[in-house]
């Protein structure tokens, strides 16, 4: 099938295109040079932009825990509910969507790639049973690997070539990404009912330390050529004070920078950008942030914005959400995958007049508005920790216009506005930006060569958004940036038209991209028969039983990487 | 101005027609009500293919507007949900979420009703001549959204969870509760006139419940008191027999108070020693 977008002001970041009107051609789901004029669909973009299809770094979308959420809450789902249609299926919202509303709400906003970033080995099955119910949009997941304790051994050993192996077996055989890591050794203290306070706390039972397993696994990433960083969710996660931490956890792995390329990536960096001894003296750390993000080029981070409104959050960082359970006193689910990980979840509500909230929404948009290098900062809103991912449109309208900052500012508790940055700040995003910071520079941190760009070929993944550039000022016209965002005019998924004016066309299955980790010299059977008396000893899951098989996922995508070990 | 509504056949299906709410009728013709949108089953129906509407122009020139149910719409969901002024007179059996989050107004129903009725209410009055199911007063599930206000008069027995989560606001019981009164109560005030099951008040942080009957059992997180002469209702309605006072619930720390009748309830006659 072939199809030519016509006329779009386009913006294309990875090529430097900046909002040029051209034609894009499209022939079997990839962009091409040009098509035949005569047989090719046409779509009419004129006046319209059209950018790469969205790609999300950071959203929890599948998985355990997210299940547990939506059993925790039936009350986020009742008003607000989609019927059937003839081509959709029914499904709830609100802060944790059903998996098929989850695929058809990203669609409708132009987004076709989105990671799940935490997956516990243990339930990577059932992980990639909701990814695989999830339509249209491509997606893969990153197994939690920072307290697994294989890991953490090697590493106690300093056996980082074993650790790599290890490691890549794992990406394997649960069908994941990239290696994330979550409040590094804190999980495995939490299985005793403690926690780590810095990065130089040792792990209880293992004698080493978040610094080690850090720089460990970033050696093994490297080690393994794997295509995203690390993916870091740093200690004391949402405790006052904790942008030294935030900044110890950049600079512990700056040596192992080899040119521009970044080695970490810093994941819902609002959370971990707090200033102040407590609560009450809580204050933005967002400067502080973004002036070493500024300095350095082995960093990329992402927003995780507050929105006000009443969410759920979930991470796996178990202590993390008991101190938010401490603060809310809700309801909450609070459990320990055996040797692996833990996972938490509270029901949350985030208000304008809460001097806290106010404080974190303002962090957010600082950090993304102080960072210069929009390749360096991305915008998540950790969904659904800082907010829905329907809430995107909301944040770009921020992110482009100082007058819906104001406006927002206008509403918020008085102390946080007083204190808040926002007002000195006069950036603007301009659609290019944004681009990067939804699109482009997301692609690029997760190392995706055919999304987030539309070169040719390229993966024909495109938005197109009802908003004139050359009629409407968009830092004047937020709300009209705000439309055009929340209901793309089309969405183009491998090349078939799936959303049209804000409306699902077509129900069709996304990827799953997994990586097929290869490495030198196969060295499996020593690895299985430690793996096997182990799994024996401590897991509920038999070895052969645990890897998650290709033919589980319904759609999968391999990406082959070949290891230096 | 008088909405009367007649159905026009048995109705089976379940029906979410939350356009039955004098705000939304007023000022309408019948024709124009007739045309408003329900759901019947998964179908989207008009009101006119379910029931007749009629007008009658009262004579008193006040401008609340009444409906009037003629018959069993047991079937029908969400009647009178957030509605603010006006009134509505069931003369039959009514269904689940009758007056959800109202905030105004009257609903008055001669027949039985089943659950959640006035859930999240905020202010108004609903006065139910025969039993209300479970659920009454109480948020959706898992919600902790309760009552914020208005008042519940039930003439007959409830089911279990009246008043759950209630943050402000009166029910009245003139019959017997099931299991959990005043679950996680939070203010406001529950009175039963009759007997009353197991559980009440667990949970309760704040508020009171009267309980005039025998009650079941109190919960072993409740602690008694004293023994109070009478107890006020609301104003106007006081209940002059001797009443244990328990206060809790303690797995909360909470304050709540229970009050039990002592007459009805000589098995608890034993708490009188700590005193």
């Amino acid at each position: 099938m072939e199809l030519l977008i016509r006329n779009g002001f386009v913006y294309d970041p990875v090529n430097g295109v900046n909002g040029e009107k051209m034609d894009i051609a499209i022939k079997n789901g990839k962009i091409v040079e040009k098509v035949n004029e005569r047989r090719a669909k046409k779509i009419d973009a004129s006046g319209m932009v059209v950018m790469p299809g969205g790609v999300d770094i950071h959203s929890h979308i599948a998985g355990g825990k997210v299940n547990s959420g939506r059993l925790l809450r039936p009350e986020d789902h009742f008003k607000d509910f989609e019927r059937k249609t003839v081509t959709t299926r029914s499904g709830v919202g609100y802060s944790i969507p059903s998996t098929f509303t989850t695929g058809y709400r990203y669609a409708r906003m132009g987004w076709t790639t989105v990671m799940d970033p935490a997956m516990p080995p243990l339930e990577a099955k059932h992980t990639h049973e909701e990814l695989s119910d999830t339509p249209i949009i491509d997606k893969a997941s990153y197994p939690l690997l920072g307290d697994w304790w294989f890991v953490l051994e090697y590493l106690k050993n300093g056996q980082i070539e074993e650790c790599a192996r290890h490691v890549a077996w794992m990406i394997t055989a649960t069908k994941g990404y990239a290696i994330k890591l979550v409040n590094p050794g804190g999980l495995e203290a939490w299985g005793f009912g403690r926690n780590v306070n810095s990065i130089d706390d040792p792990v209880p039972n293992f004698g080493i330390t978040p610094r080690e397993i850090i720089r460990g696994l970033c050696k093994v990433n490297k080690l393994l050529n794997l295509p995203h960083t690390i993916h870091v969710h740093t200690n004391n996660l949402g405790k006052p004070g904790n942008y030294v931490t935030a900044l110890e956890t950049m600079e512990c792995v700056e040596d192992l920078a080899d040119g521009d390329k970044p080695v970490i990536h810093i994941t819902h960096c609002q959370f971990c950008a707090f200033k102040g001894d407590d609560w009450r003296t809580f204050e933005s750390g967002a400067e502080e942030i973004a002036n070493y993000v500024n300095a350095h080029s082995h960093v990329t981070m992402d927003m995780g914005q507050v929105i006000f409104t009443d969410t759920t959050t979930m991470t796996a960082d178990g202590p993390f959400q008991y101190i938010l359970y401490t603060l809310s006193g809700n309801k909450w689910v609070n459990h320990d995958v055996e040797t692996e990980t833990s996972a938490g979840i509270v029901p949350f509500h985030y208000r304008r007049k809460s001097f806290v909230h106010a404080t974190q929404w303002s962090i957010a948009l600082e950090l993304a508005l102080l960072i210069k290098d929009p390749w360096k900062i991305l915008m998540t809103t950790d969904h659904p920790n800082g907010g829905p991912f329907i809430a995107y449109p909301r944040i770009i309208a921020w992110l482009m216009s100082r007058k819906a900052r104001e406006a927002t500012l206008k509403k918020i508790n008085p102390k946080a506005r007083s204190r808040s940055l926002l007002p000195s700040i006069d950036r603007e995003l301009s659609f290019y930006e944004i681009a990067i910071v939804t699109r482009a520079g997301q692609a690029k941190a997760l190392g995706l060569k055919n999304k987030g760009h539309l070169g040719v070929g390229a993966d024909a993944d495109i938005a197109i958004y009802g908003f004139n550039p050359e009629e409407m000022e968009p830092s004047k016209k937020y709300k009209a940036v705000r439309r055009a965002f929340k209901r793309a005019a089309y969405t183009i998924k491998g090349g078939q038209v799936v959303v049209k004016d804000g409306e699902v066309l077509k129900h069709m299955d996304g990827a799953t991209m997994w990586l097929d980790v290869q490495l030198c010299e196969p060295c499996e059977i020593e690895l299985n028969e430690d793996m096997k008396r182990r799994f024996k000893e401590y897991w509920t899951v038999g070895y052969e039983n645990y890897p998650v098989t290709e033919d589980y996922l319904a759609v999968s995508h391999p990406i082959t990487v070949k290891a230096d070990v | 101005m008088m909405v009367n509504l007649y159905p026009l056949k048995e109705l089976k299906l379940p029906i979410v027609a939350e356009c039955i709410n004098p705000d939304i009728f007023q000022g309408k013709k019948p024709a124009e009500i007739e045309k408003l949108e329900v759901w019947e089953g998964n179908k989207q129906k008009k009101l006119g293919e379910l029931f007749k509407a009629e007008i009658a122009e009262t004579e008193d020139a006040s401008e609340n507007t009444v409906v009037v149910i003629h018959g069993d719409i047991s079937r029908v969901k969400r009647i009178g949900a957030g509605m603010k002024n006006g009134e509505i007179i069931i003369k039959g059996d009514a269904g689940m979420h009758l007056g959800e989050e109202m905030k105004g107004g009257k609903i008055a129903v001669y027949g039985n009703v089943l659950g959640w009725a006035g859930s999240m209410m905020k202010g108004g009055t609903i006065e139910i001549h025969g039993n209300a199911g479970d659920y009454l007063g109480a948020p959706y599930r898992g919600s902790t959204e309760g009552m914020k206000g208005g008042k519940i008069i039930v003439h007959g027995n409830v089911g279990r969870e009246a008043g759950a989560h209630m943050h402000k606001g009166i029910v009245k019981i003139y019959g017997c509760a099931g299991q959990f009164a005043g679950f996680r109560m939070h203010g406001g005030t529950i009175y039963v006139q009759k007997d009353c099951e197991a559980r009440t008040g667990a949970c309760m942080v704040e508020g009171t419940i009267v309980v005039s009957g025998r009650i079941e059992s109190v919960m072993p997180s409740f602690t008694i008191e004293g023994v109070k002469k009478k107890v006020k209702i609301e104003e106007g309605e006081v209940v002059e027999t001797p009443f244990y006072l328990f206060l809790g619930d303690l797995t909360e720390n909470g304050r709540g108070k229970l009050y039990v009748a002592k007459d009805k309830n000589p098995h608890l006659s034993h708490y009188e020693k700590y005193l």
